[in-house]
Formats: structure tokens, sequence, C-alpha cells
């Protein structure tokens, strides 16, 4: 009888894939008018439940209830139908097609196969207006700001009258600000009885919006908890098993002489005129964590395209160790002294169908050490070399050094390149979201290192989406606002809010 | 001139219909080289009928029967496309250049297999892979004054227009891309990326057939299938490159191509051109080497449909 | 029960033993699933025949599985096998050809082309500048470079697809051929016979011949391919170069991030890639077994031929040694197929549904690991209920 209280259930759900259990006997029970949260680690199996959920995966063993009712659902159509809609975390649009088209797809109004728009035009406008969603049918979505695109991904759930709303990590891509909004526009929904099921690994969230909050731990389902009867502290030890340094430990930094000195910067953009990077002036100083803070997509990456010359620059110039690199190649920054840990580990870091061992030399394979004069590989140095960095930096593969990148989990890619990157003795690090999608553990080992590695006296510049981060690592911050700096904050100082200001471009200061 | 003209026309005909069949497989996410073997296919069938069926049939059921028929022979082809690079993920570049083999060999072991039969019955040996159409050649021809108008043409035409249509007025049109584009996207809302692509390369069967068949006739009234069709579905390829994968801007492309192309057929009737003494082989390499330097030209900025030549898996991002 | 299952027979145990720890191995599974596909091709191509005409099917199919066997008689059997090992050579460079590109990300379909202007100008060179055989390759060598260069090139300053610019270089390099030999042809539009007045282009047999009954087509191009196989396959695996350019082919955003110059690599790669197939265009033409046809309006049946080789072959230089040979073997066990019923092109259809085949080598190679992992798990599965088994017992 009790059972009628809940939209949707999903009991004893396991779903197996090659090697590994995704979801071990997960149960996840949401009621109706309610804002849930869905609390795990990145790898905890939060995807894989969702999958099931929209029937893109069938699950081994467990059943689906809507309304107390047994459901079977073999694609996201049955999803769909019974009034499930997600908004994913990379969004599912297509780019070059207009904002109408995006909502309509899928369940196009049609005669004769025509299609038919003037009446889903009208009832988007209506949803737009109801909602507080300000979002211009026509636009194209590749033109759009990411948070436009996700109240589009809101107004495709709302166009099907969905009444059960999944997000899945939405706030990964916004400002504080914009942050705010979306969890206002989540307690609207909820207020007008939609059941809102909210994906999050970030607790603060948790506490400011969430009913309830069941949590998954390694593909094995924890519990579910009544929010306001918990602390952060509880959560985050049900979401890790363990108790989790929230700080990271560092002494003041003692930052000497200028490593690298950039002034006027600009680069110019793959579309439109303007510059992707406008006229940015900085410098990183040795034994200093800089850190430059943004919205994704607010020039950051390419920046450091720049800085490590993977693209051209138009104008301004880069001093690195005093000398000029504005032109130079990426070798001869790399040999300089500059190491990249890039932002992507699979487009640039690794070459996924190398071994590990081909991989730990990906910028030094032609020193004498790994190459001998006659152009040919010393394989015996190069896998004693990759065996000292594995050991050393505690990566775990199945076959050690001769094992494919590709096979590896996404932690130990991330820990092979840092490794890697560090190993070389860089004068300067730029690390870039070296933390994204690696699991805790992981994560405060890469801090500690970038850590310990200033204490060496390195050069650090980091570039993060995730304000935790930015607060707690670096020693200086940059925030980043359409391609320029926009200000220079002392992260002892600042609040999260004054730096979100400054990450919105609503707060604006003339660094020097 | 009027044959100039008439040479542009026909083979705009074949580059468009081939094209648009490379458009449609591309717009739903497969990359199509085997357009090639598709045309030569596609010939095949329409020479049969060409051949086999009596003149007396009348102009309208010779042409649909061998529009059918080509359709048919380049549908049923394109299967293998469909069937290895959808279904089992096979590589594409490799599916396509199998097929364009594939057909050649195909085409001139059935065709060979056929006159060896027919000839033997007569008591004659004939091991040719050529297949001759001469009665019913004509009648795929309207002479206007001294202007051969080809039935073809206006088939070309209409193909144009249903495929901007299917393409941008339909919902099928809008599913279609949305495969080619972000196949993720399309399954997330219920949509068969599977199915879609399966149309997709199957529309460009049909084409491709039938521009095979257009191509085969243009000329002579016969048609040595051992020679496949020189290249011209890569031309094809090239043409809705440079048309940036839209039906009306692969029409101008294809009519510029065509242009190109015509002249090797007709340039010594032109006295400027016989008076420049620039050898044949020029003109017959000009239409390849106009498409590499247009290709040049176009390809930095092209906007293929992004998810073109990426299997789709169902997990993946 | 249990028991005489296990002691059944020791040596199927070995064999099976044998054999489970073989199809783990990856190169295992390549040969296997290059099996399959001929297995597969040689099925169809059967199937073909009988369609044709049932009553020939199965002495034509063994016409071209026997191919020169049929001989009975050492000495022509010999004479036969040296001609096959010669017309492989072609094949094998462009299989080269094909798999070096492919190894750095280029499908160089291109290879047709490139090895029709490596025939050109070596066949060019010797009748019409009596230049001796090695100047004679070595042009051809340096044409089939520039020619892939092109191609190369096309890709990295502009962005053209690489299979749409060779397949538009090919139709130019045949025209351009055609009318280049076309001045130099005999009567007949072939090339004239190189023996007698251009004795200096015929490659050095050093005695060679005698090894095959005196055919006298058998010259160093063999040793010299086989050299050249070993050479690719030193370049790709062991040195700082193969290194670079699997980087690339694999990844070419690593490849750039590492620093590596990925363009002038993708050039250079293309350039040996067209100088290998240009060089297998010499190593045949200057044996004097064959002549160019200028009246010819289709491209040479080597370059796409040494596609399917480098396929068959699992994309490795000493995998494509035994798979050129294969092929040149059933196309010329093709022209003994009765051509009262059948085409001696029976042979490149079944050579090209090999290729159509070889693409779904990647999902023979999926479904051996599902069977070994279901293997495996079946395994685990029992020896756990043992366990369990043994210890309810204890």
């Amino acid at each position: 009888m009790n059972n009628t209280a809940y939209a949707i259930e999903m009991l004893n759900i396991t779903k197996r894939f090659p090697g590994i259990v995704a979801n071990d006997n997960v149960t996840l029970q949401l009621k109706h008018g309610e804002i849930h949260a869905l609390l795990g680690e990145n790898g905890a199996g939060k995807s894989t439940l969702m999958s099931v959920l929209f029937g893109m995966y069938a699950a081994e063993e467990g059943v689906i209830k809507k309304d107390g009712k047994v459901v079977k659902i073999n694609s996201p159509n049955d999803a769909n139908d019974l009034g499930i809609g997600m908004v994913h975390q990379h969004f599912k649009m297509v780019e070059c097609f207009s904002v109408l088209d995006n909502i309509i797809l899928g369940v196009e109004d049609t005669k004769l196969g025509f299609l038919q728009k003037k009446k889903a035009r009208e009832k988007v406008q209506a949803l737009s207006e109801r909602y507080g969603l300000h979002v211009d049918p026509d636009a194209i979505i590749e033109d759009i700001t990411v948070g436009m695109q996700q109240r589009t991904e809101i107004l495709k759930m709302l166009y099907r009258d969905n009444e059960i709303l999944i997000f899945d990590e939405p706030t990964a891509v916004l400002t504080p600000q914009e942050i705010e909004e979306l969890l206002q526009i989540m307690k609207n929904l909820a207020a007008e009885g939609k059941s809102v099921l909210f994906i999050t690994h970030k607790l603060n969230e948790i506490m400011a919006v969430a009913d309830r909050c069941s949590i998954l731990r390694k593909g094995k389902y924890v519990g579910t908890v009544e929010v306001k009867d918990c602390t952060r502290e509880q959560l985050s030890r049900m979401m890790v098993g363990r108790d989790v340094e929230f700080a990271v430990q560092k002494e003041p930094a003692n930052p000497a002489d200028e490593v690298l000195r950039v002034k006027d910067l600009c680069l110019a953009s793959k579309r439109g005129k303007r510059n992707s990077v406008n006229n940015v002036s900085f410098s990183v100083r040795a034994g200093e964590i800089v850190c430059i803070a943004g919205i994704d997509g607010n020039g950051q990456s390419e920046l450091v395209c720049g800085l490590t010359g993977l693209e051209p620059i138009s104008s301004g110039s880069v001093h690195f160790s005093g000398i000029d690199i504005t032109r130079a190649p990426i070798r001869k920054r790399s040999l300089m002294g500059m190491s990249h840990i890039p932002e992507d580990r699979h487009k640039h870091g690794l070459v996924l169908d190398y071994t590990l061992e081909d991989n730990m030399i990906l910028q030094r394979y032609f020193k004498p050490e790994f190459t001998n004069k006659c152009g040919f590989l010393r394989r015996k140095n190069i896998r004693g070399y990759a065996t000292r960095l594995i050991e050393k930096f505690d990566v775990r593969s199945g076959q050690g050094p001769v094992t494919l990148a590709r096979s590896m989990s996404g932690g130990n890619q991330q820990r092979a390149i840092i490794a890697r990157e560090i190993a070389c003795d860089p004068k300067l690090l730029i690390a870039v979201q070296p933390t994204r999608g690696v699991d805790v553990g992981a994560i405060e080992y890469i801090h500690k290192q970038l850590v310990a590695e200033r204490d060496a006296g390195k050069a650090i510049l980091l570039v993060s989406l995730e304000l935790d981060e930015v607060m707690s690592v670096s020693d200086r911050i940059l925030v980043m606002y359409e391609g320029e700096i926009v200000g220079e904050l002392d992260p002892k100082t600042t609040t999260v809010q004054e730096l979100g200001l400054y990450m919105a471009g609503a707060k604006k200061e003339v660094v020097q | 001139m009027i044959l100039l003209l008439q040479y542009t026309l026909i083979f705009a005909s074949v580059l468009l219909l081939v094209a648009l069949g490379g458009c449609f497989s591309e717009r739903s996410g497969v990359i199509n080289i085997g357009l090639e073997g598709i045309m030569v296919m596609g010939g095949l069938g329409g020479a049969l009928v060409l051949k086999f069926l009596p003149p007396e049939a009348g102009v309208f059921p010779m042409v649909l029967l061998a529009v059918l028929a080509s359709a048919l022979f380049g549908m049923l082809f394109s299967l293998l496309l469909a069937v290895a690079s959808i279904s089992f993920k096979a590589d594409q570049t490799i599916v396509g250049t199998a097929m364009n083999m594939l057909a050649v060999a195909a085409a001139t072991v059935f065709v060979k297999a056929m006159n060896t039969k027919i000839s033997a019955a007569e008591g004659g040996k004939d091991v040719s892979s050529d297949i001759l159409f001469p009665h019913t050649k004509d009648l795929l021809i309207v002479r206007i004054d001294s202007f051969e108008f080809n039935w073809f043409m206006p088939v070309a035409l209409a193909c144009l227009i249903i495929s901007f249509i299917v393409l941008y007025k339909t919902r099928f049109g809008l599913r279609l891309r949305s495969c080619g584009e972000h196949p993720q996207a399309s399954a997330s809302v219920g949509i068969s990326v599977t199915k879609m692509r399966y149309a997709g390369v199957l529309i460009s069967g049909v084409l491709g057939g039938i521009g095979g068949l257009t191509f085969i006739t243009a000329g002579v009234s016969k048609w040595t299938f051992e020679h496949g069709v020189a290249g011209f579905g890569f031309l094809a390829m090239a043409v809705m490159i440079f048309g940036s994968w839209h039906p009306l801007k692969i029409a101008l492309a294809a009519l510029l191509f065509g242009f190109f192309r015509a002249l090797g057929n007709v340039y010594t009737g032109f006295d400027l051109l016989t008076m420049l003494n620039i050898p044949g082989v020029v003109y017959n390499m000009l239409p390849y080497i106009i498409s590499l330097v247009v290709l040049a030209f176009t390809s930095k900025k092209s906007r293929a449909p992004k998810a073109a030549g990426i299997p789709y898996e169902k997990g993946s991002r | 029960m249990k028991k005489e299952n296990t002691s059944q027979s020791p040596r199927k145990n070995r064999f099976a033993a044998l054999f489970s720890s073989l199809i783990r191995k990856d190169w295992f599974q390549t040969i296997f699933s290059s099996l399959v596909c001929i297995a597969g091709g040689l099925l169809v191509g059967f199937i073909a025949l009988l369609i044709i005409e049932p009553s020939g099917a199965v002495e034509a199919i063994l016409a071209i599985i026997r191919c020169f066997f049929k001989f009975g008689n050492t000495g022509m059997i010999l004479k036969y096998f040296g001609q096959t090992l010669v017309r492989s050579v072609p094949l094998l460079m462009c299989a080269l050809s094909v798999l070096f590109a492919y190894k750095a990300g280029m499908f160089n379909i291109g290879v047709a082309g490139q090895y029709t202007a490596g025939a050109c100008i070596a066949l060019y060179a010797a009748i019409a500048w009596h230049l001796p055989w090695y100047l004679c390759l070595l042009l051809a060598i340096l044409v089939g470079a520039a020619l892939g260069a092109l191609a190369g090139l096309l890709k990295t300053a502009f962005n053209v697809n690489v299979v749409i610019s060779g397949i538009m270089l090919n139709w130019i390099a045949l025209y351009l051929t055609n009318q280049i030999l076309g001045t130099v042809k005999t009567i007949t539009n072939d090339t004239p016979e190189l023996s007698g007045t251009y004795q200096s282009a015929l490659l050095p047999k050093l005695g060679l011949d005698q090894l095959f009954n005196g055919e006298k087509s058998v010259t160093i191009a063999i040793p010299l391919a086989i050299l050249i196989a070993i050479a690719v396959w030193v370049v790709l695996y062991k040195t700082k170069f193969g290194y670079e350019l699997k980087a690339t082919g694999h990844n070419p955003h690593a490849a750039q991030y590492a620093g590596m110059k990925s363009n002038l690599n993708i050039v250079l790669t293309m350039a040996i890639s067209g100088g290998i197939a240009a060089l297998g265009a010499g190593l045949l033409f200057l044996t004097g077994i064959t002549k160019w046809d200028t009246g010819i309006s289709s491209l040479p049946a080597e370059g796409f031929n040494g596609i399917a080789v480098a396929f068959l072959g699992g994309l490795s230089p000493l995998g494509s040694l035994l798979s050129s040979f294969f092929i040149q073997y059933i196309t010329f066990g093709g022209t003994f197929v009765s051509t009262d019923f059948y085409s001696p092109h029976i042979s490149s259809l079944i050579s090209s549904l090999i290729i159509y085949l070889c693409a779904f080598s990647a999902f023979i190679k999926y479904i051996i690991g599902v069977c070994l992992r279901k293997h495996d798990e079946k395994i685990a599965a029992q020896a756990a209920q043992k366990h369990e088994e043994g210890g309810t017992e204890e």
C-alpha cells in the first residue's frame, strides 16, 4: 500500500559488464514531488543505473516499478512513455539544429510525414515563459551559452510532459550564480508536483535542495537518508567509505624567481571573429601554484594551447625562464622544462593503443637514453625507466609496463600522465583539470603531488573548473571570463561567492 | 555548343544522383566509399532491362523499369556496406574499397557468363563483358533540334527536389540528419540509429544505382563492365564535399563538374580549344584535376556531418 | 564419471591446451581470422560458380586451388612457381605500401596510381633513355614518392581526404602514363620487349633463374622484395621513426602534444609508401615478364589487390609475404578455369570477397574474445563449484 507513495522504484538492480559488476543489488525509490539526490563518486555506478532506467542497458536482475506497478523499459521510448526525462551530463543535442528542432526530435508532429512546427513552437514558448527559462526556439544550439543549452534540455523534458525529471551532474558546467538559478528551477519543478532525481557528487548542492539522498559506492547500494538529518561529513563518509580530508594540507608558498611571463597574449578564435584569448597578461613564479579559474569555455583551454604551443599565438609574447618562446615549437618548450598535464587525457595525453611503457616516453623517446645513434629504440632502457616510474607513482595496471593504456582505469591513466610529466623534472608544470573524472583517492593523491612539486620549487599553473579545488590548492587565483583575465584573487581572503561573480563576468578589475 | 550543354547536363545528372546518394549516407553517419561499386551494380541492373526488354514496350515502361532495376540492384548491393559497417561496426573505408572491387569483378563474371551462354546457344563464342542495348538507347532520348534530351535528366531533377524535401521538411529527414550529427542524442529520444543508418545507406544505394545507369547510357549504347565507372563514384564524393552535404549546393557543384567532364567529350568541336592545341589527355584528366583543386580550397573549412564514419556504440557519449 | 572424462585422451587434451594457449595470442587470432576470410571468400566464389553452371563448379574451384600443381611435372611446377613469385613481388610491394601508410593513419588508396607512375617512369627510362636497371628503379621510386607526398601534402596543408585525392591522382597518373608511354610504344599499343635492345634495363638474375628450371623472369626482384618487407617491419617496430609514425596513426593529437612533427611525418610516410609501390612496378616490369598496354582504360589490378594482401596479412609485413603469394596464386589459378562457362575474373571476385570479409576481422577477434571469456568464466564457475562441493563434504 505504501508503494504508491513512490513515483518510480528501482529494486535490487544488478547490471554486469564483462569483468565488472557496475550495479550490485542497487535500490532507488523516488517519491512524488520530492528532490532526491543520488550521490556517488566517479565510477560508483550512477550513470549505469540511469542507463538501466532509460532502457539503454537491460539489467540482469531486479525490477522497476512505476506508481507501484512493475514496468519493462527496453528503450528510451518506453522511458519517455512512462514520463521519465533526463538532462544528461553531456547534453544530448544536435549542435547544428535549432532549439526547436532539438526539442521536437523524436516526438515530432507530422502531417503525411511532413513536419508541423507551428504548434510545437507555441508550446515551447509557453513553457519557456511559465518556468522562466528564456530560450529562443529559433537559435542554433552551437551559438547559445551552455546555461541556455541546459535550459533547452529542461524544456525538452517539459515539452514531453515528463513527470520524473533526472538531472545528471547538471552543475559541472555552470557558474555559482547559474547553479543557484538551476537549483531554484528544480525547486519550482518539485513544487509543481514533478519528481526530481538529482545526480551529483557535490555535497553542498545536496544539502541545499534535496529532500532525501541515496548513496552508491563502487557499484553497491549504501543507503538512503533524509538530508535534513545528516551532515556533510556523514554523507561524504557514506560516499567514500572513510573520512576524507577536505582541505589540502599545505604550507604558505615561498615564491621565488619568475618562471613564466605572459604579456598581452591573444589567440584568434576558430569560430567567429572575436579572440578566444584576449590581451592576457600574468606571470607565474617558482614555488607557487597559480590557478586559472573560470567557467568551461571562457578561453582557458585556448590559453593553455597557446602556452604549450599546440595553437599559434596571434599577438603578444610568452617568456619562459627569461627566454622568448612565443613562436617556439612544442618540443623546444618541453625540453626547456615545460610539462603539461592535458585537459583531455584520451585526446592528447595518451596513445591509447600503445603500451604503458611507450606512453611513458612520449616526449622523451628520442633522447640517447631511449634511442641509439642509428635511430633504433633501446627497449631495455625504456622498460627500466617505465618500471621505475610505475613503482614510484604507484600506477596500477594488469601487466605492468606492457599493459595497453586503453585497458587501464581512468584514475591510473591519469597517474601515468602525472608520473610522466613530473618525472621530466620540469620548471613549470601546467596542469589542466588534473582531477577530472578520477575517484576521490586519486584526487587526494594528485593534489598532494601538486603541492609537493610546488614545495620542490616548481612553478605550477593549474586550470580548474572545480571551485573546491581552486580554493584549496592554489596560492593565487586568476579568473578568466570571455577570454580575458577579469580578476586576481587571494584564496585566503576571497569567498566562493566573490569568485562566482568574477566567473560570471559580473565583476571585473584591471589586472596589472 | 549544344553538344557541350547536352553532355554537361547528362554528366551533371549522373554526378548529382550519386552525390545525393552519398549525401543521404553521410548525413545518416556512414561514409560511403563504395558508391563507385554501387554505380556499377545499378548500371548492370538497368542495362539488363535495356537489353532484354523489347523496344516495343514503350518509353515510359522502359525508363521506369530500367530505373527500378538499377535502384534495386544498387540498394541490394549497398546492403553489403550497411550490414558490415552498421551491424558489425567494420571499417567503412575497407568495406567501401572492397565493394568497389567486388562490383566490377562480380559484374564482369556475371556478364561474361551470360554472354558465353547466350552465344553458345547461338553457336558462337562471345566472352566479352559488354552489354549492348542499341534499340532501347534511342528510346531514352528525345531529339529537340540537335539537342539530345535524355529522360534521366528529369529523373535527376526529380530526385534533387525529393531529396531536398525529404531531408529538410520531413520527420524522417530530421531524424536522419540527427543520426549523422549526434547519434547518442537521437538514441536518447528513442530514435533507432541503426534503422536510420540502414535507411541512409539503402537510399544511397538507390540513388547511386540510378546514377550508375545514367552514366552507362550517357554515351554510346554499349557498356563494358570490366572497366567499372572510371572513378565517377569518387568524383561524386568530391561534388558532395564541394556542395557541403546540401542538395541544392550539390546540384550547382554537379553542374560545374559535369561541365569539365563534358569538355573532354566535345573539346574538338570548339575552334578556340582546338587552336590552343592542348593534347586530348589534358581534357580527360581535367575533372580529376579540378576536383583536387576544388577539394584543396574547400576541405579545410568544410563541415562534414560530425558523426560520419564513426560506428555508433550504445554506451559511448 | 568425471574421472573418465578427464583421462579420456591425453593427446587430445594436450592439443586442446596448446590451442587454448595459442588462441589467446594476438598473432594467432590474426592468422585465424585471415583463414576464416579465405575460407569465406572461396566458399562464396564456389557458390557463384555453382550459380553460373553447376556441372563444372567443383572442377573449376579445384582448378583455382590446384593452380599450377595440375602439371604434375616438377619442371613445369617450378617454372610456374617462379612466375607466381615474380608476380607476387608487385603485390607484396603494394601491400607494404598500403600497410606502411595505414600504420600512420592514412588509407593510401592511391597505391594504384603510384604503381602506375612507377611503371611509367621505369619503362620510359629504360626505353627512351637506355638507362640501366638500378637507375630506372631509382627514378621510379622518386616519382612514386613524389606522387605519394603530393597526397600527403594535400592532406596536411588542405585537409583533403586521402582516399578521394588518391583516387583522383590514380586516374591522372593513368592518363599521363598512357600518354607518355604512348610515345615509345610499338604498333600494338604495348611497350617494346626489353630483352635485346634494352638489355641493360633488365634486372640481374644472379643465377636465381636456375633454381626455377630456368624461368627467365626470376631475378633479384624476389629476394629484394623480401628484404624490403623485413626492412619495413624493422622500421615500424624497432626504430624511433616507427614509434613516431605509429603514434601519429593511433592518435595524431597525442603525437602533436608530444612535439612530433605530425605533418612532416605524414608527408614522409606517404612519400615512402608511394616509393615502395612504384618500386614494386619497377620490380615487375623490368623482369620483362610483361609489357605495359597503353590502350588500357582501367587501373592495374596490383594496386587494389595490394590492399587485399595487406589486410589479409593482418597489416603485418611478414604476414603480407604469405598473403601476397596466396592472392597471386589464386589469381593465377583463375586462368586455369575452363572458359567454356566461366571467366578468369572469378579470382578477382574471390580476392575482393576476401577483403570484404577482412573488414570483419575485428569482429571475428571480438567473437574469439567473447568465447574465451565465457570459457574462462565457465571453468572458474566449475572450479568454484568443485571447491564448494569439496568444502561441504569435509
